[in-house]
């Protein structure tokens, strides 16, 4: 479903992807791990075409998207939750779902509203309020509700996990499996390399703008390299 | 009861400049709202949309078609039209191929096409005043007398009703609708809009022709209020509607719409106080004492990190 072929990111003269290669098929949970500033984040946004690649080629469902707008490559069927979740603080939490649905037709967000809600209740609960009033967890649930609404093929995580409670975790990795099995595939890119094996069908591990390993969640999990530099020893 | 009726007075004459101030202030916050940049020739906008209705009135009336609520009609549909499309060309010219480059470099492309329109202006019309002829005439008088009272005229009349229904729209438009939505989450977040598949190109030109058509409506009344126009009036009350906004919070399109009213009246018993000459001296004033004593003006707010 989606093929990066030899992609290159620059940040001005610096380098932060190196011909990275990697491949999500569709229905698969993917997972992409690695050390703080080893370009996770970079490879994320460069699919979604901020910052553009400077080589190589990202392939989403046999088109080429190196080169296209943002706004265009995220109306294919692209749904993303960022790093530090952007959600729109000054907005409610039912605008910020309405954007996340903004060129669905009225009915059609009345019912992926009702879909979001019923996977996240603790939004029910804050319908009316600010986005900027809710918890950590409520915002990453509203994150996740937002990039929801679009009906997304493929959904796009930056660290979901990040500063939340073990439970909020758990919560929304059991979230990610249920979306799986509903046909949604999921490339999520995590630091919480443990969790995030777990539950991936496959996974890359990134270092210094380069892939370094691939395999299945559990051959990663096993593999004594990866436990030594990302599940603690 | 005099001295009331002569405070009234200047009351009622300072909320008539200050709405219309209010109204091209909006133009400047919104911009700013969403890219964080003053549209410099926001002002310019202002004075074409004078002369536009000027035109339209002018010849309509040689044609012989002078029934008032035609005049108005036309001037009001010329102005909006005519200054929407500046709007929009403005953002595409002198913002949007600069958009990510140093902010420094649109200010100055700004700047550049406030001094082409103004020029533009002259060139086509030449710098004399040109005059619009006052199309409501006649007062309401509150009180005994014209000496006793308070004198409304019918215009201001029409500016105070025309402005309120103007705000009550862009209210509604920016709280309720899809659009308006999506305009308040760009100003927020304008990489995270983008992020949803939202066209900010366009919610950003969006906003330069809202502004536009604001500034237009301000135009059309403010013609028939003051019935004179000359090329360089766009520089004066583009100023005055920054301040306004920088007034009120710039940013924050209620703070502009206080701005605009909070410096009308200061003006108008500015001028009463110290002579009219004193006029531009008092709003001024108040633009440095707001930026001394409270600089994100009375509804902005601080910048704050995003969480």
């Amino acid at each position: 479903m989606l093929t990066f072929d030899n992609v290159s990111t620059c940040y001005g003269k610096i380098q932060a992807l190196h011909g990275v290669s990697l491949e999500v098929r569709e229905g698969e949970i993917v997972t992409l791990i690695g050390a703080n500033g080893a370009g996770k984040s970079t490879l994320l946004m460069t699919l979604c075409g901020t910052p553009r690649a400077s080589a190589g080629s990202i392939r989403y469902r046999g088109e080429e998207l190196v080169g296209q707008d943002t706004a265009a490559i995220m109306r294919k069927g692209i749904a993303v939750v960022p790093e530090g979740r952007r959600i729109f603080a000054r907005l409610t939490v039912e605008e910020n779902l309405a954007m996340g649905g903004f060129f669905a037709s009225r009915e059609e967000v009345e019912a992926r509203l009702e879909r979001v809600l019923a996977l996240f209740p603790r939004l029910a609960e804050r319908y009316a309020q600010r986005g900027g009033t809710l918890s950590g967890g409520e915002q990453q649930m509203l994150a996740i509700g937002r990039a929801l609404m679009s009906r997304p093929r493929l959904l796009l995580l930056d660290e979901p996990s990040l500063g939340l409670a073990p439970l909020v975790i758990r919560q929304i990795f059991a979230i990610l499996e249920q979306l799986r099995e509903e046909g949604v595939t999921v490339f999520v890119v995590e630091q919480n390399a443990n969790q995030a094996l777990k539950l991936a069908d496959r996974g890359y591990v990134l270092e210094n703008g380069r892939i370094v390993m691939h395999g299945s969640g559990e051959e990663l999990l096993g593999d004594a390299r990866v436990c030594e530099a990302y599940l603690g020893g | 009861m005099p001295e009331l009726y002569h405070y009234l007075q200047q009351l009622v004459n300072g909320l008539t400049v200050g709405s219309t101030y209010a109204l091209i202030a909006i133009g400047y916050t919104m911009v700013y709202g969403i890219i964080g940049m003053i549209n410099f020739a926001h002002g310019e906008v202002y004075m074409i949309a004078s002369y536009v209705a000027f035109i339209a009135i002018a010849g309509l009336s040689m044609l012989g078609l002078d029934h008032l609520p035609l005049l108005m009609a036309a001037a009001f549909a010329a102005s909006i039209v005519v200054a929407s499309a500046y709007g929009y060309s403005i953002e595409r010219l002198a913002y949007r191929p600069l958009r990510g480059g140093n902010r420094l470099i649109p200010l100055i492309s700004a700047i550049g096409m406030s001094i082409f329109l103004q020029n533009e202006v002259l060139l086509a019309q030449d710098s004399r005043d040109k005059a619009i002829p006052s199309l409501l005439p006649g007062n309401l008088v509150i009180g005994e007398s014209a000496m006793h009272g308070v004198v409304i005229s019918w215009t201001q009349i029409l500016i105070f009703a025309v402005i309120l229904l103007v705000m009550l729209g862009l209210t509604l438009f920016i709280s309720r609708s899809r659009l308006g939505r999506a305009c308040r989450a760009c100003a927020e977040d304008l990489k995270m809009a983008g992020l949803l598949g939202i066209d900010t190109h366009r919610i950003i030109a969006l906003t330069f022709v809202i502004g536009a058509v604001l500034a237009a409506v301000a135009a059309v009344l403010l013609g028939l209020q003051y019935g004179v126009i000359n090329p360089q009036m766009g520089f004066l009350a583009g100023i005055k509607a920054f301040t306004a906004a920088v007034l009120g919070g710039i940013g924050s399109i209620p703070g502009a719409m206080l701005g605009g009213l909070l410096l009308g009246v200061a003006e108008a018993f500015g001028a009463d106080l110290f002579g009219d000459a004193y006029k531009d001296v008092v709003a001024f004033s108040l633009l440095v004492l707001v930026l001394l004593l409270r600089p994100t003006g009375i509804l902005g707010r601080p910048e704050v990190e995003k969480v």
